[in-house]
């Protein structure tokens, strides 16, 4: 269909005008994180990788500005769209996947835990504290030896009178050893998985800090280690007592993975871009020659498609027609582009492109982590693979 | 107390484009709030805060798009809106301009009137001193540091020198510093709560001003012509490799600037 309508100038940023897709709140919450973000997290987190370390203040920054549980409703919680939600997973991501990940675990995992399948009790103590940063959150499923097949969990919880005594070692546990409260899944006496709220402090428990990441190191990752914690039965999710219960968790936080690669990417391609353009080898800047016009062009491409399909999705999160299958869709296809997004613009940066001066090479170690946690590009591949053929391929 | 903040939508970006066929700013792109007005804002709110009970209103003049940067101050915090918006007012310089927004003022009533110290588009950094000479009120320009108490203002004002401590009786006007503060990020519940404050849309009608004292009609200067700065052909860039200071005095020195 022919239209009058006049065709706005070609934004390289922006290349298929997503943004006229955006409405207006949208656009403001997703400018007010990306001002955040310019201002307070890229002049820094290049430190904070390399030390290792994610300030205290942030979280109170990024409490602040209201983006823990920000998708959630009721309990003071704002209900933002799952738009708004992505749109802010993107802008936090084109910091650093590490800060990306401190609100979705945050919010995604632990807080959406509680609210989907905690006690009333539950929910008052916990969602407002935890909305404000007063609270940390962090979410126990993965264990030493069961990762991509958690239903072989070896973490216990017996019944003991009025409480439960839980028993094993959760690792690689996002926020572990700065959070105050841990949803730690665990398989009861009958053989189900139950999910219990541990509280720092508790008897015989700790969550030690675990070194020498060479990825996602502006972002805390622990052990959880319980020794017969004694865990109230009040801490228990009354709600749910099977896998579905932390499934239905990650599909949260994947769905923000879906979103945030794209972040990373374009941070990485505007870095590319920007470099292309000034750096001047054999008389003429990088950019005017046909290979690096390539590796734009496909770079630019990949980001475009990659946030259509992140929106896509979020509007049919929105609508409530969101399938499981199709987050792992997003989350196969975006993490998988943005890392080769990534990695494009580290060759493009030449020698620069290996130090953290530049955003790129931090981005593309951190989207290894990425590329693995909230089920690995692999596990995905099954999951869709399955819902094509019918065929299981996991065992 | 009542506080109006005047706030500017200006285009956004750094780069302005200019309209050969009106000779006038091109505002057809995204707009943004002035940020020199949103330091404006965050003083008004945080004397809201201080005091407890107050009002935070916030006044433009502009096209209707304007009201989005009236709702990013919304989403800081301001409590209301006003937008005065006419076709008529498109065109108007500073004397107009002042004109029109001196009448929104006026039904205001406001204790207390912020401005920011210049808008980024047009950088006058007069408009304050128009407004304030027609509702014949005290100003105090450059404000880095404003305390309000008991029917008066206090101001540090900042001078090249130092300071100079100011105070005036409310009603008054004062064009903050972007030294005064630091403004907040709107939080997310802001965001989503600014639709729903009050926003109210004004005609020159409805203000009682003339059409005639507006727009080119009613402006004091008229724009012959425009042409954009040379480029800076003969610019160098100097990598500071711990001699970048040498080098510099150098060039000076060849220019026979030094
Ligand atoms: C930085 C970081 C943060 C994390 N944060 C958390 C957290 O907060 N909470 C939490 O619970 N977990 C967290 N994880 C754990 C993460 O979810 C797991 O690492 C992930 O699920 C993979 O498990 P695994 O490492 O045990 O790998 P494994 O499951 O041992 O997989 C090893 C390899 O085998 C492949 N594979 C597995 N099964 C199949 C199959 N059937 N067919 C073909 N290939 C297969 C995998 O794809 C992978 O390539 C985090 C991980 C990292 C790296």
């Amino acid at each position: 269909m022919a239209t009058t309508a006049k065709p706005t100038e070609l934004d390289p940023r922006d290349f298929l005008a997503i943004d006229a897709l955006l409405d207006d709140e949208e656009k403001a919450i997703r400018d007010t994180v990306r001002r955040f973000v310019r201002e307070r997290v890229v002049p820094n987190v290049g430190e904070w990788f390399e030390r290792g370390e994610v300030p205290r203040e942030l979280t109170q920054e990024l409490a602040g500005l209201g983006l823990f549980g920000m998708h959630l409703e009721g309990y003071g919680l704002p209900g933002a769209s799952s738009v708004a939600y992505g749109l802010t997973c993107m802008e936090l991501e084109a910091g650093d996947s590490g800060v990306r990940s401190l609100v979705s675990v945050q919010g995604s995992l632990a807080m959406f835990a509680i609210w989907r399948w905690g006690s009333e009790e539950q929910k008052q103590r916990w969602l407002p504290a935890m909305h404000e940063g007063e609270a940390i959150g962090c979410f126990g499923l993965t264990e030493p030896d069961a990762g991509s097949d958690p239903g072989s969990m070896r973490t216990t919880a017996r019944r003991d009178g009025a409480d439960w005594i839980l028993n094993g070692t959760k690792m690689w546990i996002t926020n572990g050893s700065i959070a105050d409260l841990a949803v730690v899944w665990a398989r009861t006496e009958d053989g189900k998985i139950n999910g219990f709220i541990v509280e720092k402090g508790m008897p015989g428990f700790s969550a030690p800090e675990m070194k020498h990441k060479l990825s996602l190191r502006a972002s805390v990752t622990s052990e959880l280690v319980l020794k017969d914690v004694r865990v109230p039965e009040e801490n228990r999710f009354p709600e749910i007592s099977s896998l579905r219960g932390p499934l239905s968790c990650l599909n949260e936080a994947r769905y923000g993975i879906v979103w945030g690669a794209e972040g990373a990417a374009r941070a990485c391609f505007e870095s590319a871009l920007e470099y292309a353009k000034e750096r001047i080898v054999f008389g003429k800047p990088i950019a005017g020659y046909q290979l690096t016009q390539q590796k734009l062009a496909e770079m630019a491409l990949e980001i475009n498609r990659g946030t259509l399909v992140a929106l896509h999705l979020g509007r049919k999160k929105d609508d409530g027609t969101l399938l499981p299958e199709q987050v792992s869709m997003g989350k196969m296809g975006n993490v998988r582009g943005a890392i080769e997004v990534c990695r494009t613009a580290r060759t493009i940066l030449g020698g620069n492109g290996i130090t953290l001066e530049y955003p790129v090479i931090r981005h593309m170690n951190n989207l290894e982590s990425v590329l693995t946690y909230e089920g690995t590009h692999e596990v995905h591949t099954l999951v869709v693979g399955e819902a094509l053929t019918g065929e299981n391929a996991f065992r | 107390m009542k506080i109006a903040v005047c706030v500017k939508q200006v285009p956004e970006g750094t780069s302005l484009k200019l309209d050969p066929g009106t000779k006038r700013l091109d505002r057809s792109g995204e707009g943004a709030l002035n940020h020199f007005d949103a330091n404006a804002v965050e003083e008004a709110l945080r004397l809201k805060e201080s005091a407890g009970d107050a009002e935070v209103v916030v006044v433009s003049v502009g096209p209707a798009g304007a009201a989005d940067a009236l709702r990013k101050a919304l989403a800081m915090g301001a409590d209301r809106a006003l937008l005065v918006s006419d076709d008529a007012v498109a065109g108007s310089d500073l004397v107009a301009t002042s004109r029109v927004l001196a009448a929104a003022l006026e039904r205001e009533g406001a204790d207390l009137v912020l401005f920011g110290q210049q808008a980024s588009d047009s950088d006058g950094a007069v408009l304050w001193a128009a407004v304030a000479d027609r509702l014949r009120r005290p100003l105090v320009s450059q404000a880095a540091e404003l305390s309000v108490a008991d029917g008066s203002l206090r101001a540090k004002r900042q001078t090249e020198f130092g300071y100079d401590v100011i105070q005036a009786a409310l009603p008054a006007i004062v064009a903050v510093s972007d030294a005064i503060n630091e403004p907040r990020y709107p939080s997310l519940k802001g965001i989503m709560g600014a639709k729903k404050k009050p926003q109210e849309t004004l005609t020159l009608g409805d203000l009682g001003v003339d059409v005639g004292q507006v727009g080119e009609a009613g402006s004091k200067t008229e724009v012959y012509e425009f042409s954009l700065p040379p480029s800076r052909g003969d610019s160098r860039k100097i990598e500071d490799d711990g001699k970048a200071a040498e080098q510099i005095v150098e060039f000076l020195a060849e220019k026979r600037l030094v």
